[in-house]
């Protein structure tokens, strides 16, 4: 008995040795080089792989950044300036700062009350939706709600509002990755500079109708009027094919055509209301303000991302 | 192989084809087939007559379009279809009823076509006619057969295995002889020996009248088939009567098979015996719960609305769906006020009851998609790789053969919508083809 499980120790014991010797060999043989700064890098990047930077994932950005040696071209928009001014610390060059920028909803969609026209039915998918029909709030262009942005959003910023059925997005959260922009098969979802005290001046709506059609799709459509290019200081507004677009790179969110617009399609927030009004369009009243830039509104900014004025 | 057996529900194959009236204005809009869109030659405050033409062809894949009313163009503009997208579209007030004098009018029955196959084509293109089984593919691409190719069959499809429809079955009742002259026409425009029309058996009455009536004509020979959903399918009906099987990615010339509808081969006869251009169509306006069922010859570019109003008065306050085309491949409309175009089948009303989508659960792995499926395809690997957005690989398994005619979906124990994803998916992988070849 005792002389086997001699021989198994002994033969296992000695397989064990020819093993070890031979994957030494082959491990040299084979030996895969790599930089240990993709290891540093992608140890800093933020690990959520949301393919935001247009790479495959985080280490495949870290792999892009050592195999360019500089980071010219790449960024990682989930992490933000912290992050890149860690990887610049790494790669011994200098991070350029850039303008923090969130995702927008550009569409006053609401599926609730006389809106919703139609029920749909059918597969809950926005890309597939929009190659049968309209929508079921009866706009070609606005949002379908059936939540593609927000199944893609890995940062739990995008959720469906169940009240309106629209997409609300969590400005805290959104690190402008830009998946939910590919998403939306209607590209109603852009990706905006957060602006100055997180205050910001677009146009919710991209509905490119004529005046008097999209007005009848909906309330609060944009019908390119060009009101707001008249008063825009900056310039910063273009009419083009019936839709107004305020380009944020020259806003400087004075409010001024928020006042102007007829149909509440350009909206205002995280502008603090000179006083609270009950109802109705809080964010168009605020820049009348003759001192709107008093109030500091860093502490408590507003969660809603798009005002929907239409409720 | 595959196939499913739903209710037929012809309820409306008693009622004999009325002209419905000429409402106050239509809206025809500008791409009606498949291709690019017709564009237009008449402006605004133009006075036009009943068969002018309105919409020039201009690209390759495209077809004439005809004003199918006399009146004024009040204006070109966009126009929402039923489905409540956008389309170019002319508006025309009607005045009177004033048709082109080149079309003949006469109820007379002309029999003698002396054309050439070259000069049947050209007319075909000039008349607007294209193919009214659902595709609106315009017929004188179909006809003017590829060089290296060789039309060996003509196969009329007169199947109507979409349930409800009734159509095509009061039109073989109502003008057999005209159906016949246009299959004389097309078969000569091709070139072939004989020519099938095949009808599925629950249509006994058409087919007696098609076989009586063929009987006194060369080289028409009508074919019963059995019944089953989607016999009417192309490639399924060029197998049930030909023997011979369509390869993928393959169309039926390439198998010498030339189909059209037999609602095409109506139109056909009165466009080049009576040069009248496609300007109506016949459509069934049917539904259970209906006070009454209709089959309309209407003029292209009415609206639904108008449909609707004439013929039952008020939709019931049960309808769950207005579906144009047939249960099973027809689309529900969202925009009544929307027109009317060339192919266009069906006004199905279906009740709230039958509307609703059955609760969704898991795939139970039972296969009965796969067995209906008439392609041999299977939809429950589609709709798995589908939802993890693996479109490539769904594209391997060949999922561009799809014909939509929706069996799986019919079949499926689990109310899985099978076809909504399949749908879906084919979109996804003509998108990733078409970047790629880019």
């Amino acid at each position: 008995m005792a002389h086997q499980i001699m021989l198994a120790v002994i033969v296992l014991g000695a397989l064990g040795i020819i093993f070890a010797v031979v994957l030494y060999f082959v491990a040299q043989k084979f030996k895969v080089i790599e930089d240990p700064l993709i290891d540093e890098i992608a140890e800093v990047l933020p690990g959520a792989n949301c393919g935001g930077c247009g790479k495959a994932g985080c280490r495949a950005l870290a792999e892009a950044f050592v195999k360019q040696g500089s980071m010219e071209g790449l960024k990682c928009p989930a992490g933000g300036d912290a992050v890149m001014q860690k990887v610049a610390t790494l790669m011994g060059c200098t991070a350029e700062a850039s303008e923090p920028q969130v995702a927008v909803v550009r569409c006053n969609a609401c599926f609730t009350g006389e809106r919703s026209k139609v029920h749909y039915d059918g597969l809950k998918d926005c890309s597939f939706a929009n190659s049968l029909f309209m929508g079921e709030n009866g706009c070609q262009f606005g949002c379908l709600g059936l939540g593609n942005c927000a199944a893609a959003c890995q940062f739990d910023a995008l959720v469906m509002d169940p009240e309106t059925g629209a997409p609300k997005i969590d400005e805290d959260k959104c690190t402008a990755c830009g998946a939910c922009v590919k998403a939306c098969p209607r590209g109603i979802i852009e990706l905006r500079n957060k602006g100055r005290k997180n205050r910001r001046v677009f146009v919710n709506c991209v509905n490119k109708e004529k005046g008097a059609v999209a007005r009848k799709t909906c309330d609060n459509a944009c019908i390119g009027c060009g009101k707001c290019t008249k008063v825009c200081p900056k310039e910063a507004i273009k009419v083009e094919n019936n839709l107004a677009y305020v380009d944020y790179n020259l806003c400087i969110a004075c409010g001024k055509c928020v006042n102007e617009c007829p149909t509440g399609a350009l909206v205002a927030v995280n502008f603090t209301p000179v006083k609270p009004k009950p109802v109705e369009t809080p964010a168009v009243e605020a820049p009348k303000a003759d001192a709107p830039k008093v109030e500091i509104n860093i502490p408590q900014p507003e969660p809603v991302e798009v005002k929907k004025n239409n409720e | 192989m595959g196939g499913v057996h739903p209710h037929d529900n012809k309820i409306s194959t008693e009622a004999a084809i009325e002209q419905f009236p000429v409402p106050a204005q239509v809206v025809v809009l500008m791409n009606q087939h498949l291709g690019a869109p017709a564009t237009p030659i008449v402006a605004k405050g133009d006075k036009v007559k009943v068969g002018q033409l309105i919409g020039e062809a201009q690209a390759f894949m495209c077809a004439n379009v005809h004003s199918p009313v006399s009146g004024t163009v009040s204006k070109i503009d966009i126009c929402k279809d039923p489905f409540g997208l956008a389309k170019p579209a002319i508006y025309i007030d009607v005045e009177g009823d004033e048709w082109m004098e080149t079309i003949d009018r006469t109820p007379d029955i002309k029999r003698e076509c002396n054309l050439e196959p070259k000069q049947i084509v050209d007319k075909l293109k000039e008349m607007g006619i294209v193919g009214l089984g659902g595709a609106t593919f315009p017929a004188h691409i179909k006809y003017s057969v590829p060089e290296g190719k060789k039309a060996e069959y003509l196969i009329i499809n007169a199947v109507e295995c979409e349930p409800y429809l009734t159509s095509d079955h009061r039109v073989m009742l109502e003008h057999a002889e005209e159906i016949c002259i246009g299959i004389s026409i097309l078969r000569k425009a091709l070139g072939v020996p004989n020519a099938y029309i095949g009808i599925e058996n629950n249509k006994p009455e058409p087919i007696r009248v098609m076989r009586e009536m063929a009987a006194k004509f060369e080289g028409i020979i009508v074919e019963p088939l059995k019944l089953k959903y989607p016999q009417g399918a192309e490639k399924q009906l060029i197998n049930a009567i030909t023997g011979r099987r369509v390869p993928s990615g393959k169309l039926p010339i390439d198998v010498g098979c030339v189909v059209s509808n037999v609602g095409t081969t109506f139109a056909v006869y009165e466009a080049i015996q009576k040069n009248k251009p496609l300007i109506e169509n016949i459509l069934t306006v049917t539904g259970k719960k209906l006070p009454s069922q209709h089959n309309y010859q209407v003029r292209i570019g009415v609206s639904y609305n108008d449909i609707i109003k004439h013929s039952i008065g008020e939709l019931p306050e049960t309808t769950g769906k207005v579906i144009s085309g047939g249960p099973m491949m027809g689309k529900a409309m969202c925009n009544l006020d929307g027109p009317t175009v060339k192919g266009a089948s069906s006004v199905l009303v279906i009740d709230e009851s039958e509307a609703v989508r059955a609760k969704e659960s898991n795939c139970i792995r039972c296969g009965k998609c796969m067995h209906a499926c008439p392609m041999g395809l299977e939809p429950y690997l589609f709709s798995a790789l589908i939802k993890n957005g693996r479109y490539e690989e769904a594209g391997a398994h060949n999922i561009l053969d799809c014909i939509e005619c929706g069996c799986c979906f019919f079949s499926c124990p689990a109310n899985k919508p099978l076809l909504d994803e399949v749908r879906l998916g084919k979109n996804k992988y003509r998108g990733i083809l078409a970047a790629k070849k880019k």
